[in-house]
């Protein structure tokens, strides 16, 4: 079924588009929404397109960066400045979904994929979205939670504060086809040092719930400890708790289950 | 519905086509102007024998907008042979035996291409990347890492 295609020169005219019509959705790489038409997904009558300059810029030259929206998992592997993005970039698809598939896409991604997502939610992102009556900032969390009602809104971009170190961010995507595939598991782990010890501890999960989920019980765990073999081994053994992941081709949710302690544990301890 | 005319370039020739709204680049191609050397495999962005270049750049047509190509330069496998001659990465395939049934290939040789477009001496890994989104069912992808590595070897020292 042909659909009406809109595009505007300013992601303003977009987002009051998105906005006003339900039956709109907003095509950024492509990677999710002509793949829904290509299914012939009927909810879908009319595309938003916006050729607004702000949505492709970086800014990654002090503490806080932002992307925009619309940059590419390829653009990300490019920049120097953003190499503690450079993993969970390199993670997504190959090399011409990486040309394509765009930061706020991928907030929308559902299982098994939105692997940068997770990357983020670590993070502790803040998402810029506009709406049709302006814009505001929702922490990652609360937009990944919501993420259903938020086709509406248009993401205008991602910030985040870059890891004080390489070692304070770590991230490990568990695929059954490497070096793509879809995720069987997908673990973040920020973990900033004060004073020597664990202060802020953030473990991001994708393909363990129904979005992107914290892992509150291992973040607790390590809160306030140094990295140890047993801070490690209690995260580790906690990190199930409130998880509900689901069946599917890749694994059954009683794997997953088995699986994501232990690979928490070699992402802390720091091994392959 | 109405149609949208676009314009183009496709392997280096001005085309104008007319396309309805959410037309996908693949079908405009195949088609409309008539190029089937681009194939459909899943049109969800997990097999790559879509494949084509957009500005040079590797995408995949069946996940491409039509209209999003508008006044930009998208290549196939069409017009990678130069006249009568295969495309060095042609022949490697073909020497290499890595085409079996074929229906990976115009996908393997445009990501391939890509790659040696940007690294013309790329690695085993690197090679194995570069086609890590383009699946093959029957050749098996050892004679095709060993073609884009031979071919390599000949733009090289070309």
């Amino acid at each position: 079924m042909a659909v009406t295609v809109k595009t505007f020169a300013s992601s303003n005219e977009a987002a009051t588009a998105l906005s006003s019509d339900r039956t709109a959705r907003y095509l950024g790489g492509g990677t999710l929404v002509m793949r829904a038409l290509n299914e012939g997904d009927v909810s879908i009558s009319t595309v938003v397109r916006a050729n607004d300059q702000a949505l492709t810029r970086i800014d990654a030259s002090g503490p806080r960066i932002t992307l925009g929206a619309g940059i590419t998992f390829a653009r990300i592997l490019s920049e120097r400045d953003l190499a503690f993005l450079h993993a969970p970039a390199r993670s997504i698809g190959g090399p011409a979904v990486r040309n394509m598939g765009t930061v706020g896409g991928n907030l929308f991604a559902p299982n098994p994929y939105g692997d940068f997502a997770v990357a983020l939610l670590a993070l502790d992102a803040t998402v810029a979205v506009q709406g049709g009556f302006g814009s505001r900032d929702i922490a990652i969390e609360e937009f990944l939670q919501s993420r259903e009602r938020q086709s509406g809104a248009l993401v205008l971009s991602v910030s985040c504060t870059r890891p004080a170190s390489a070692d304070a961010f770590r991230y490990r995507k568990v695929a059954r086809i490497k070096p793509k595939g879809g995720s069987v598991i997908t673990l973040a782990a920020h973990l900033p040092i004060s004073g020597g010890r664990i202060a802020g501890a953030r473990i991001a999960l994708g393909s363990m719930a129904p979005t992107q989920i914290r892992a509150k019980a291992a973040e607790r765990a390590l809160e306030g400890r140094t990295l140890d073999a047993a801070t490690i081994a209690a995260a580790a053994s906690a990190v199930t708790e409130g998880t509900s992941p689901s069946n599917n081709a890749l694994g059954s949710a009683w794997y997953r289950r088995e699986i994501v302690g232990v690979h928490l544990r070699r992402l802390l301890s720091g091994q392959e | 519905m109405s149609k949208t005319p676009l314009q183009f370039r496709h392997n280096g020739r001005d085309v104008a086509i007319f396309v309805d709204g959410g037309t996908n680049l693949l079908v405009a191609l195949r088609e409309l102007i008539g190029d089937m050397t681009p194939k459909f495999g899943c049109g969800q962005g997990g097999c790559g024998t879509c494949s084509v270049l957009i500005d040079g750049e590797l995408h995949l047509s069946c996940l491409t907008l039509a209209e999003t190509v508008a006044g930009r330069s998208v290549e196939t496998l069409d017009g990678m042979k130069q006249g009568p001659n295969l495309h060095p990465l042609q022949r490697a395939f073909a020497d290499a035996f890595a085409a079996q049934c074929g229906y990976c290939t115009p996908g393997m040789l445009m990501a391939a291409r890509a790659l040696l477009d940007r690294n013309p001496s790329p690695s085993r890994a690197e090679v194995v990347e570069a086609i890590s989104g383009n699946i093959c069912r029957c050749t098996g992808y050892e004679s095709i890492i060993n073609a884009i590595l031979a071919a390599s070897g000949g733009r090289a020292s070309a």
